[in-house]
């Protein structure tokens, strides 16, 4: 008698499964395999190897560093300061509300802060420097993925900050260790985890967001993401554009069996 | 003391002020006369005028709306039958493989997600349309959900349905009657994801939505590549304050639930 009920929930969850988690996945290696004449091929493998599209990844993986990077070291001292406030929770939710509004609306933002009249170049132009050519630069690019990503790196790391235990701390400034030494053998190791999380949470859309390259900086910035768009979408080529995808799943799965599992991620910020 | 507290206040403040200025930009130069997002000349309403005169971009709000609510509905459905599924399956390796099937659309980017889709869509014969872009609302909202009311019906007490049981209840009362009240809050809370994903989702949207059919998300791209327009900057700051609304509106029933806070994962 269980058992038949337990069938009966199964039904529409696991078609669903069956439809729209394993089907695609087979569909998109099937396509990698699959030439523009529709013949089996390993031709989308081997191009994917030569040298244009190993540029493109490596300079795609080059961004996704330097975006975790700038992210992290922003980040990280932010959490630290938000841990010791008073009204830590409300704080933490002002660094949550951004990251609810519309990613595109915060990219289009920046097409006018960045502009050749933006506050940006009107506050260099009081400074005796001349009007730059701030949008469609990779320098551009990288800010504005840095500024999109930070309440996601804020978040895990916070999590893990507020969950050590401060009598860890005292118990080794009591034992003579100065404030750089106490954050470096003990406060940093105990809160690796939260990076862990953060870092997963920026690198993989660093990698894969494309209206950010094409808003923020043209043709400047290629990341795999926009690599996927393009051939899907302008050139039509599929096989190609599989190939890219299922690299960048491969990616994933080992940046993620690297970093430990993301469920802990997502529970950590379940928890805020 | 002073000395110590000074510069971490300075610091928290400038993440602050670089968090919140681009968004405050937008919605200063939505008033803005003069139609650029530089040199305010003086105040109008213009721009609010135009995005509400705009029938076509009403229609696509609608469109956005509907298919939220209406993906976010089916989603919970399936969503709750499946965390239900998962509960009760027995062997712990049938549980952990039915538990990453279920991540795996909450990890993947939505581009790979979007383009699978196209392929999954195209392969079967569904239209790009209305009916595409619902079907992979309804994909990547299902997990969000599981996720959501798994843990209240881990953390509900075996004993309570065993006493129904005693009591004479039959399966189908054990459900409406001691399950579902249950883990209603999870329900809710679910649901409330699912939407506001739905919402703001582009990417994914962006792949299956062929020709004829626009959410709002992909209907913004289109007007942002094409340049400054401050009908974009009206029409944010009116998604801004119904994003707030319905933050509040979560942080709420998350309160009540106790389910937490989680936020919209760029992916």
């Amino acid at each position: 008698m269980e058992t038949k009920s337990r069938n009966l929930f199964l039904i529409p969850y696991a078609f669903w499964i069956l439809l729209f988690v394993i089907a695609p996945v087979m569909l998109v290696v099937f396509f990698s395999f699959r030439g523009l004449d529709g013949g089996f091929t390993l031709e989308n493998w081997t191009h994917f190897f030569t040298s244009t599209y190993f540029q493109l990844t490596l300079s795609s993986f080059w961004y996704a560093f330097l975006i975790t990077f700038f992210a992290l070291i922003i980040s990280y001292p932010t959490a630290l300061i938000l841990t010791k406030t008073k009204h830590k929770q409300l704080w933490l939710l002002l660094i949550i509300v951004p990251s609810w509004i519309n990613i595109l609306l915060k990219v289009y933002a920046f097409l006018g802060i960045f502009g050749t009249y933006g506050p940006v170049n009107a506050l260099l132009n009081t400074m005796g420097i001349s009007s730059q050519q701030i949008l469609f630069t990779d320098f551009s690019f990288v800010f504005v993925s840095v500024y999109i990503f930070i309440p996601f790196m804020i978040l895990p790391i916070f999590n893990a900050l507020d969950k050590l235990n401060p009598t860890l701390v005292d118990a080794s400034r009591d034992l003579g260790a100065s404030s750089w030494e106490t954050f470096r053998q003990v406060i940093f190791p105990l809160t690796a985890r939260g990076v862990k999380a953060g870092c997963q949470l920026v690198f993989i859309p660093a990698l894969s967001l494309f209206m950010i390259t094409r808003l923020i900086a043209g043709n400047q910035v290629i990341t795999l993401g926009t690599a996927i768009e393009q051939h899907f979408l302008v050139t039509q080529d599929w096989g190609m554009g599989s190939t890219i995808a299922v690299f960048l799943i491969a990616v994933m799965a080992v940046i993620m069996f690297l970093t430990g599992d993301r469920k802990r991620g997502l529970a950590n910020e379940k928890n805020v | 003391m002073k000395k110590t507290f000074n510069w971490p206040a300075v610091y928290l403040a400038f993440v602050f002020v670089i968090l919140y200025a681009p968004i405050f930009y937008l919605m200063v130069y939505s008033f803005n006369s003069g139609g650029t997002m530089y040199g305010f000349e003086s105040f109008t309403w213009d721009y609010y005028i135009e995005v509400f005169q705009d029938t076509r971009l009403l229609i696509i709000v609608l469109n956005t709306v509907i298919i939220a609510l209406l993906s976010s509905l089916i989603s919970t459905v399936i969503g709750v039958f499946g965390a239900l599924a998962i509960t009760y399956v027995k062997r712990q390796r049938n549980k952990n493989t039915l538990l990453s099937l279920n991540n795996v659309l909450i990890v993947s980017p939505d581009v790979i997600i979007g383009a699978s889709l196209l392929i999954l869509f195209t392969f079967i014969g569904i239209r790009l349309g209305f009916t595409s872009v619902l079907l992979a609302h309804i994909a990547f909202s299902v997990p969000i959900v599981v996720i959501m009311v798994l843990p209240k019906l881990q953390e509900m007490s075996p004993t309570l349905i065993d006493a129904a049981r005693d009591l004479g209840a039959s399966r189908l009362d054990v459900l409406t009657k001691v399950i579902l009240p249950y883990i209603t809050p999870g329900i809710f809370a679910g649901f409330f994801m699912a939407l506001t994903y739905s919402l703001d989702d582009f990417a994914v949207t962006f792949f299956v939505t062929g020709n004829g059919f626009t959410t709002l998300s992909v209907e913004i791209y289109s007007l942002a590549r094409q340049g400054i327009s401050l009908q974009i900057n009206a029409l944010s700051t009116l998604i801004f304050l119904v994003t707030l609304v319905l933050v509040m509106g979560y942080y709420f029933i998350s309160k009540k639930s106790g389910a937490g806070l989680g936020m919209g994962v760029p992916k």
